[in-house]
Formats: C-alpha cells, sequence, structure tokens
C-alpha cells in the first residue's frame, strides 16, 4: 500500500562508496538528505579488494579530498599499510595506495554519516523512481521504497553501485544476490527501463578470501609499508596518523596453476557462455590473464590483510568464476598456499548499469531533470572512481535544488574531470576504470597537488573550512616565494660553487647562475644542492615538494600548459543545447547519429566522441558560427 | 544550410585557346538560367525534370535576338552532390576566349553574378564539401592567384604528404601507447631498455622530418617531373643545354667561366616527360663568396637529384674538376654529354666509359646538333623504370611548415628527455605534442587558431 512517507530535499539511493560521497556533500552544503541502504552494516563496504588507491586512483581519493569529501580522511583513519607506488618513475605517476582494514573502514564512515547533520540513513529497498511530465520535460520527484513507501525530493541521486539485478556465479553454481551474498535490487531496473533509461549489463569479479593460518608466508616475499607514510587527507599529517603497519605478501602462480585453468576452461562461466555481459579488460580473472597471456610462465598474486580483527586474507590478482573445486585445485598450486582453506570463494557478479552517455557532465541525466546518477551505475569499476562520481553528484544535486550553476571539472583540471568526461562522451563497452594514460595532461594533475588545484574551488562550493581554505593560500605564498628567490638568489663560479659541482660530476659553471638553474640539472635537485643554497629559509616538506617539482621540470610543465591553453579553447566552444543535428547537412550519417545521441555541450567533447571526424567537427563548427 | 543563395558563374577552363571551354554556373538559379540560354536538340527536354548527372546536346541562344552562339553539352549536377554542395551546371562549349566570354556575358544576364577567385571552393568547403586543410590549400592558391593550380595543392594533401605525416604519426603513437601501456600494466609490461629503442626510432624521425623542411619550398605549388640537374665545369655548355631543352634564353649565356652563379629551375617537357631542370653554376674551386654558395647548393642539388645531365668540353682535357664531379655523381642516373663536337675533340667517348657507367651522346650545343637525341635516351630510361618521377613529400605552406618545425622541435626535447635520464613518462608529453603538430598538416587533429584564420577568409572577409 502506497503511502507519503517524507519529502526531502535529495535522495540519494545505495550507501557505497558514490552514496556516502553523495550524501555528505548533499548535506555539508545544507541539503535536506536521506540515503537508502539495502543494509545498515555494508555502507561504504569494499566486496572486492581491500585496499584504496593505487595507479591513478590515488589521484582520485586526494581530489575527492581536496574538494572536501570523505575517502582520504576515511582511509587514513583505517588504513592498515601505506605506499607511495611507481616511486622510481616521474611524480606524475606517484601514487598513494594504503590498505584498509574492511570493517573499520564501513564503521567509520557510517559514524561520520550518522554524525552529519541534515542527513538521515534509512535501510530499505528503492523499486521506482517518481516523475511528473510537464510540457517538453521529465522532472524528478521522488522515489518508493518496496514497502510502499513515497518519499518526495528535489533531486535524486542512484548510486545503486553492482547491486541491480545482481547476479553472482562461479562454476555452475549462480545465485540472484548482490556482492557477498546481501540481497540484490530486483525493482528498479524495470522503472529505470519504464523512464526511457538504456540499461546495460556488466561483469565483475572477485578473489576467494582464505583463512591466513593456512598460509605458509615464508615462501613468499613480503611486501612492507614506506617508512615514511604520506596521508590521502591534506588535512592530516604524517604525525597524525603514524601507526605499525601489517605487510602484503608476494608470491605467483606457475605452471601448474596455469594447467590447472586451462583444463577447466570450460566450467568457466566466462568461457562456457554462462556470463556473456563483459567484464573489465583491465581487472581480469585469472582465467582470463592465463588464457590472454599465453607465453607468461608466471602471474603476480598478492596475499594482503582484510582486517586486523579477522584472519581473512584476499587473494589479489587471482579473481575468478571456476567452480569452487577448481579454485581449491588452482590456489593450493601457488607457492605459500599449499594447505589453504577457502572462507569466501571467489565469484563473478553481473549486474545492470547504463551507459554514461545519456548524462550531462553535472551527472545529471539529459532527459530527466533532477534525477544524477553516480558510480558503478553509470558504468565505472572502483571504490575510487565510485567515489569520485558521487562528490560531484552530491555537489550537483544540491546546485541543482538551490537553482545553481552545475559544478562540471574539465580534463585540464583534475582525474575526476576526465573519469566524467570520458564516462559521458564515450560509449564504454566494458566496466570502465581510471588509468594514468587516460589523462591527457598528467603531469600537471599530479596527487602530490590535487589541493593546489581544487581546494579553492571547494571552498567556493562550500565543502572546505575558512581554516583549511586560509591555509592552501599560505602553502600557496610559501611555494611562490620560495621559487622566486630560486630564480632570483645567484651563486658565482667561485671555488667554493666549482668544487661542489666538481664533486657531483656536474659541469662547472662559466658565469653566474640561479640556483633554480642548477637544481634544473639532471644530476640535482632542491634536496642535493642544500650545501650551496646559504640563505635557505625552513619550510614545510609539503612546500619544499612543490617547489622541487615546479623547478625541476619546468620546462615539460610549461609544455603541457601550452596543450593546455590550446586544448581549452575547443572546450569553451559550446554547442547551443537545442542543436539539430538534422540541419547540419554535411555531416556523415555516423557522426550524425553519434552526435544526436550524445549531444555533447562543447566542441571539445563532440571531438572525443568516436566516429565523428576532425572534417564532421569544422563542418558542425562553421554551422555554429553561421548561426 | 545554404549561406549564399546568389548564382555564380564564371569560365572554369582558364583563358586559354583551348579545345573546350567550360562555363561553369553554381547556385540555386542555375535551371531558371540554363531555360533561358539553352536550346536542347531533343524536344522532350524539359529543365524542370533535368535529371543529376545528366548531359544534353543544344544551343546557346542570345533570347532578345534568337542568335545562336555556340553548340554546346551542358552538364547538370544537383546539389549537394556536387562539388560546391549546390546546384552546378556546366556549359561546355567549343572553346576559344571569344566564345567563352560571349556565353559568360549571357549567363550573367540573365541573373549569375561573375564568381570571385576562389568562389566556388568558398562554397564547397561552407557545405561540407571539402575540410578544413583543402580549404587551406585553395586559399594559398587562390592568394597565389593560381586557379588552375588548385587540384595539385589539394591532392598533395591527400597524396605523398599525407601518407609520410601519417607513417610518422603511427609511429609516435605506438611508441607513446606502449610508455602507456606500461605505467598502467607494469606487471605485464616492461620498459627495460626502452629509452635506448626510442632514441633510435626518434633521430629517425628527426632526420626524416629535417629532410621534409630542407625542402620545403614556402608559398610555391608542387611540380611534378623528374628533377633533372644540369652539371660540368665552367664553360663547359650548361645554361646552352638548358636554353636547347627550353628553347628560349632563360640563363645568361656568356663564355665567361663562372656566370651561372645561382641555380636556375625550369621545367620543361621533353618527349612528353616532365623535367624539373636545374642548372647548376659550374662545380669548381672558388674564391668567389657568392658563387661558391652556388657551388655548395649545386652539390645539394645533386644529392636530390633524379637525373644528371653531365656536360663536358670535349674539346678540352679532363681537369680535377671533372674527376670531382664524377665522384659526386658516381652514384646518380647519368646522361653524359660531349659537348663542342663542332670544335676538335680531345675526350672520346671511350675515356667517359671508362670513369662512369651512363650512356655518352656527342652534340654540339652551338649548331643544335642532334638534341632530340637526348630526349630519347630520357624517354627509354624513363619507360624502362630507370628513371621515375619522385613523389616527395613536400610543405608549400608557412602554417604548415611551422607545425612541422613544431615538431621537430617536439621530437628534439624527447632527445633530450632521453639523454637526461627522465623517466619515460616525460617523453610522452613531447611525443604527443609531435603528434599533434604532425596531425595539424594533414587536419586530422585541430585547432582552434586554424578554423579561425578559415572563418576570416572565408566567411567573413570580403
Amino acid at each position: 500500500m502506497a503511502y507519503i512517507e517524507e519529502n526531502y530535499d535529495v535522495i540519494v539511493v545505495g550507501a557505497g562508496h558514490a552514496g556516502c560521497e553523495a550524501a555528505l556533500a548533499s548535506a555539508r552544503l545544507g541539503m535536506n538528505t536521506i540515503m537508502f541502504t539495502i543494509s545498515m552494516n555494508s555502507i561504504a563496504f569494499m566486496p572486492c579488494n581491500p585496499h584504496i588507491g593505487g595507479s591513478s586512483k590515488g589521484h582520485l581519493v586526494r581530489e575527492i579530498d581536496a574538494l572536501g569529501g570523505e575517502m582520504g580522511k576515511n582511509i587514513d583513519k583505517t588504513y592498515l599499510q601505506s605506499k607511495m607506488l611507481n616511486q622510481s618513475k616521474g611524480p606524475a605517476v606517484h601514487s598513494l595506495r594504503a590498505q584498509a582494514d574492511k570493517e573499520k573502514y564501513s564503521i567509520e564512515m557510517r559514524k561520520v554519516l550518522q554524525n552529519t547533520d541534515n542527513l538521515t540513513l534509512r535501510q530499505g529497498e528503492i523499486v521506482e523512481i517518481l516523475t511528473d511530465k510537464k510540457e517538453n520535460t521529465v522532472e524528478i520527484k521522488g522515489v518508493k521504497t518496496i514497502s510502499g513507501a513515497v518519499y518526495y525530493a528535489k533531486a535524486v541521486i542512484l548510486c545503486t553501485g553492482t547491486y541491480l539485478n545482481a547476479r553472482c556465479v562461479y562454476g555452475d553454481v549462480s545465485e540472484n544476490t548482490g556482492p557477498n551474498g546481501l540481497k540484490a535490487a530486483d525493482y528498479l531496473t524495470d522503472s529505470l527501463i519504464a523512464h526511457g533509461i538504456k540499461m546495460n549489463r556488466f561483469k565483475t569479479g572477485t578473489p576467494a578470501r582464505i583463512d591466513g593460518r593456512t598460509v605458509d608466508y615464508s615462501k613468499m616475499q613480503e611486501q612492507p609499508g614506506d617508512e615514511t607514510v604520506v596521508p590521502f587527507s591534506f588535512e592530516n599529517s604524517e604525525e597524525d596518523i603514524k601507526r605499525k603497519q601489517i605487510s602484503c605478501w608476494l608470491t605467483y602462480t606457475n605452471e601448474e596453476t596455469h594447467k590447472i585453468i586451462r583444463n577447466n576452461i570450460n566450467r568457466s562461466p566466462l568461457y562456457n557462455g554462462n556470463i556473456e555481459s563483459t567484464g573489465p579488460r583491465y581487472c581480469p580473472s585469472i582465467e582470463s590473464k592465463v588464457m590472454t597471456f599465453a607465453d607468461k610462465e608466471k602471474h603476480h598474486v598478492f596475499i594482503e590483510p582484510e582486517g586486523e580483527d579477522t584472519n581473512e586474507m584476499y587473494v589479489g590478482s587471482m579473481s575468478s568464476s571456476l567452480p569452487e573445486d577448481v579454485q581449491y585445485a588452482m590456489y593450493r598450486t601457488v607457492p605459500g598456499l599449499e594447505n589453504v582453506k577457502i572462507v569466501r570463494n571467489a565469484y563473478a557478479i553481473e549486474y545492470d548499469c547504463i551507459s554514461g552517455t545519456q548524462l550531462k557532465s553535472s551527472l545529471e541525466f539529459k532527459d530527466i531533470k533532477g534525477l544524477f546518477s553516480g558510480g558503478q551505475f553509470n558504468g565505472s569499476s572502483g571504490y575510487e572512481e565510485a567515489g569520485a562520481q558521487g562528490i560531484i553528484a552530491g555537489i550537483n544535486a544540491a546546485r541543482f535544488c538551490k537553482g545553481e550553476e552545475p559544478f562540471v571539472l574539465s580534463r585540464s583540471e583534475a582525474y575526476i574531470g576526465v573519469l566524467i568526461d570520458d564516462l559521458v562522451t564515450k560509449e564504454t563497452e566494458e566496466p570502465y576504470r581510471m588509468m594514468t594514460s587516460r589523462a591527457e595532461y598528467r603531469l600537471l594533475l599530479r596527487q602530490d597537488n590535487a589541493d593546489l588545484r581544487l581546494t579553492k574551488k571547494g571552498y567556493e562550493i562550500g565543502l572546505i573550512s575558512e581554516d583549511r581554505y586560509n591555509h592552501l593560500c599560505e602553502k600557496e605564498k610559501m611555494i611562490e616565494k620560495e621559487i622566486k628567490r630560486l630564480h632570483e638568489e645567484k651563486v658565482g663560479a667561485n671555488k667554493r660553487v666549482q668544487n661542489f659541482l666538481e664533486a657531483h660530476n656536474s659541469t662547472k659553471l662559466k658565469t653566474a647562475a640561479s640556483l633554480a638553474e642548477i637544481i634544473r640539472r639532471p644530476e640535482f635537485d632542491y634536496y642535493s644542492i642544500e650545501e650551496l643554497d646559504v640563505n635557505r629559509p625552513v619550510l614545510p616538506k609539503e612546500v619544499i615538494e612543490q617547489v622541487n617539482i615546479d623547478i625541476k621540470y619546468e620546462g615539460y610543465i610549461e609544455r603541457q600548459k601550452r596543450q593546455i591553453h590550446q586544448f581549452e579553447k575547443m572546450e569553451n566552444r559550446k554547442i547551443p543545447a537545442d542543436i539539430d543535428y538534422n540541419d547540419v547537412k554535411s555531416l556523415r550519417i555516423e557522426a550524425m547519429q553519434k552526435l544526436s545521441s550524445i549531444r555533447p555541450e562543447t566542441i571539445g567533447m563532440a571531438k572525443r566522441i568516436q566516429g565523428v571526424s576532425p572534417a564532421d567537427i569544422s563542418v558542425l563548427m562553421i554551422y555554429i558560427n553561421q548561426k | 544550410m545554404n549561406y549564399e543563395t546568389d548564382t555564380i558563374a564564371a569560365i572554369a577552363s582558364g583563358l586559354t585557346d583551348s579545345g573546350i571551354g567550360i562555363i561553369r554556373i553554381s547556385g540555386n538559379r542555375v535551371l531558371d538560367i540554363l531555360e533561358k540560354i539553352f536550346v536542347p536538340y531533343n524536344n522532350n527536354f524539359n529543365v524542370n525534370n533535368i535529371k543529376s548527372y545528366t548531359a544534353h546536346f543544344g544551343h546557346i541562344v542570345e533570347a532578345e535576338s534568337d542568335n545562336i552562339i555556340d553548340e554546346c553539352i551542358i552538364i547538370y549536377m544537383k546539389g549537394p552532390h556536387s562539388y560546391t554542395g549546390e546546384d552546378i551546371v556546366e556549359i561546355d562549349s567549343h572553346g576559344g576566349i571569344f566564345v567563352c566570354n560571349k556565353i559568360l556575358k549571357l549567363v550573367l544576364n540573365s541573373g549569375a553574378r561573375l564568381a570571385e577567385p576562389g568562389e566556388y571552393t568558398k562554397r564547397a568547403f561552407l557545405n561540407g564539401r571539402i575540410d578544413l586543410t583543402q580549404a587551406e590549400a585553395v586559399m594559398d592558391v587562390i592568394k597565389a592567384d593560381h586557379e588552375d593550380a588548385l587540384r595539385i595543392s589539394v591532392d598533395q594533401l591527400k597524396g605523398s604528404l599525407k601518407n609520410e605525416i601519417v607513417r610518422m604519426r603511427n609511429i609516435i603513437i605506438h611508441e607513446n601507447a606502449y610508455i602507456e601501456y606500461a605505467l598502467d600494466d607494469p606487471e605485464h609490461v616492461s620498459l627495460d631498455g626502452f629509452s635506448e629503442k626510442l632514441k633510435i626510432i626518434v633521430k629517425d624521425l628527426l632526420s626524416d622530418i629535417k629532410y621534409m623542411l630542407d625542402h620545403s619550398e614556402e608559398g610555391r605549388i608542387i611540380k611534378y617531373g623528374v628533377n633533372t640537374v644540369i652539371v660540368g665545369k665552367p664553360n663547359a655548355g650548361k645554361s646552352s643545354l638548358l636554353n636547347s631543352l627550353l628553347k628560349e634564353e632563360r640563363a645568361i649565356v656568356t663564355n665567361i667561366p663562372g656566370t651561372t652563379r645561382d641555380i636556375l629551375e625550369e621545367r620543361a617537357l621533353v618527349e612528353g616527360i616532365p623535367l624539373n631542370i636545374i642548372d647548376t653554376a659550374g662545380i669548381r674551386d672558388t674564391e668567389d663568396v657568392v658563387e661558391r654558395i652556388g657551388v655548395d647548393r649545386a652539390k645539394k642539388s645533386i644529392e636530390d637529384a633524379d637525373l644528371i645531365l653531365y656536360v663536358i668540353d670535349a674539346s678540352i682535357n679532363l681537369s680535377k674538376e671533372d674527376y670531382d664531379i664524377i665522384d659526386l655523381i658516381k652514384n646518380k642516373k647519368v646522361i653524359v654529354l660531349l659537348n663542342k663536337q663542332d670544335l676538335k675533340q680531345v675526350v672520346t667517348v671511350e675515356d667517359i666509359n671508362n670513369l662512369l657507367f651512363a650512356p655518352v651522346l656527342c652534340i654540339s650545343l652551338l649548331e643544335n646538333m642532334e638534341l632530340s637525341e637526348i630526349g630519347h635516351v630520357i624517354k627509354d630510361m624513363f619507360y624502362s623504370g630507370e628513371l621515375s618521377i619522385k613523389d616527395n613529400p613536400v610543405i608549400t605552406n608557412q602554417r604548415q611548415k611551422i607545425c612541422l618545425e613544431n615538431a621537430y622541435k617536439s621530437l628534439c626535447q624527447v632527445n633530450d628527455s632521453i639523454d637526461n635520464c627522465m623517466p619515460e613518462d616525460f617523453f610522452t608529453i613531447d611525443l604527443m605534442e609531435a603528434y599533434e603538430q604532425l596531425g595539424l598538416i594533414i587536419g586530422e587533429s585541430m585547432q582552434d587558431d586554424l578554423v579561425n584564420k578559415i572563418f576570416e577568409e572565408f566567411c567573413t572577409g570580403k
């Protein structure tokens, strides 16, 4: 029996990583917000890997934090081990990753949610979205729960993750549940389809969790955390979060493992046709890896702790949908896992999601006003990708309620910008994973400068406190001043300097040079010329880091900035929202269809749509120019 | 999306006395105009149901006087499937400036306006029939006031230049993708030894681009032909040879050694084979600086030549200079011309055969003796495949040249990054910049500036 329960500004459907960021952003921006979850015990749950961050995903977390989101702070509270990856490479690809205590992560996030003003949490399954038709537009009105309660709101954010019509599969076992045996959401898809939303079906998977007491770690390589821990949140210092870290362990598959997989490949639902939906190429199951890289003799296996209060360990890089007996057999071929006992099986999961091309860059549906969505529902994969979309959807739902312009990050400003732009302009045929290579301007979009890039924006939006903002401005000033000093301060070609240079196998000076010029030499950096730099002030570590990068890579940074300047010119060319592509006569048919269905907001976006050629773009630009 | 509704007309075949003269009319009133001036032989013909891409035979008639101006064929092309994207009628007349002009005048009196230079192309562009870079090529041509060369220029963009740029871009994107692949999947892709490999690839690209830059010819239309260089020591008769081939006096011909100081380039049709002929300054050691430059350039021309015509004064002994020349040309396709057969012969065919593997002809340019024989030899070489027209990509446009220079600079930066042992991810910044700059040349990437320039000149100008 349907009845009207309550009115809100914003409703968030789902309490995963997208839902949490969305609900927090919305509530913190003063919107009366309610968040629905299928289980109060699975808020911010991590159904797959027990870590946050990693290559390019670490960037997303730092950006979420720089905008005033929660993910960075929450992992700082609950990490077991922290590592800065790719340190041997350039600063653009340094990436932070932390092992998480899954249970604590979930509990700590719930605490934050429950202590946030304007935010109500409610367990219950949403089965329908409710809309109003007004002339040519459809507007969101609210949602209905499985019990028939109707909640009205100005904006609704769908963050249903992998729960819509979820099905978990391993071997010939198939269960209609969400991840980890949680209840699936079986009705909402039908309501979305009825509203004209086009659904996709994607697949992903997870490896087994094993009993830590049955692992022989002496046969594995220990993977300890970094000695110096870099917090995810710019609000934390190393001292704030220092703790005794817990190690991960590295071992390898071998020919025996691969033989077992090959012999049983027709029992894998991914290969025998039982699962037809598309999985992520960049996060393949072990059977896919063995079949794709047939000549590879071994693959990494990471044994990672699931938490401090459990002996469960995660078998990283060995996700699978093979039957239980094959799982036992293959895991037990891996050195150190000879006697392993499985606690939870590996499985593949299928779920309904959408193609992000139905969304605007604000993550609002193009055809339903006030309906937003974020996370895996939009065709992405990963906690960090979800969180990143969540905070943007939350911000924009709040701004929508207030009648403000949407907040959109460009590809040249943030990985979040790249992520959302890719989702809304490209037809993704597999779960979209963030990758370093997707960001064209990555030298400027580093994890270390996310605050300098985004915290001012977060402040303007209203998610960053006055204190934090002032702190950032101070940091900026210090960086600027120190860079200026290093450019102005010269060292002469005197004996002291020449001796120093000679001792470091560096060319001697002919005339005086600025300290910046010395730092830029391949053999030096800010830290190593301390001896030459007699007037060096005492500065915070994070200021020095920025100064060093800015000077050391000045030429590259300048060139990348020029590229961005060119890029932005096309991004700033808006396409009228009411454009009728049938009217643009000389477009090729494919381009016309793609442009009509995706309706890009700018020429820049149109350029990135597959099937639209440079010639089509010139036709389009002329058309707009002549209008 | 018709931006201009008026109908334009012009003589499309150029103002030469050729066998056929074409008057092209484009716009939405072509059929009205046709009805006024065209009297078909076929009585069933009716302009209202004329089919696209059909040809019709009849007379062009002056309506008031009923005077027949010419017998002609008209061809109708309905927009948007025409060059301009608009309705087009072409009148193929019997040519002759007088007749063509008369027909054109009639067309203009019947409601068309005289097309401005490049206007057909402008309309083609505005109607999306050609892309930006093609339009740009056309613009260059219009500026050069040389409409005939339009096709060459546009074809060039589609042809060898494009192929070469695409080839280089493919190499760059491949290497860049590998770096990014390795960054994303370090478990399966290793960058060990990659820098050394990339360094070699970048070096090759740099030398290819350098070659194109060295051979770029700003503001000129490409000439297709056999690059032919005339060499010989001073006063051997090189300029006389050139003049005979061209049948006109181009180079200053004197008997003072060193008269031809610079390089003259001419175009001649020899037995139907187009030659781009370069007359070099006489190759010899010289103290004269100006002449010295000419000599260096001559050596460079030899390097690039498809065919060498080596003129020897047979009346004097071979000198050190001749041996130097032989050294320069010994690996090229050469025809040796023993000149001054009218004087006493010192150098014989056998002497040359001992030095060079090349056909030797005896001529006397002063007496214009047996010049056609040279033509026969060239023709034989050409048809036997020994000689071919090189289709070297050449940059002729200033903007494209700048893009090419930018690409060169970016690849130099990659090279520097490798030398400075920078991490591989730094290479991608400059690799992608080179990729982008090369893309700008062929319209595969697009920047706002180019679009603006074209808008200005095509849409808002005039």
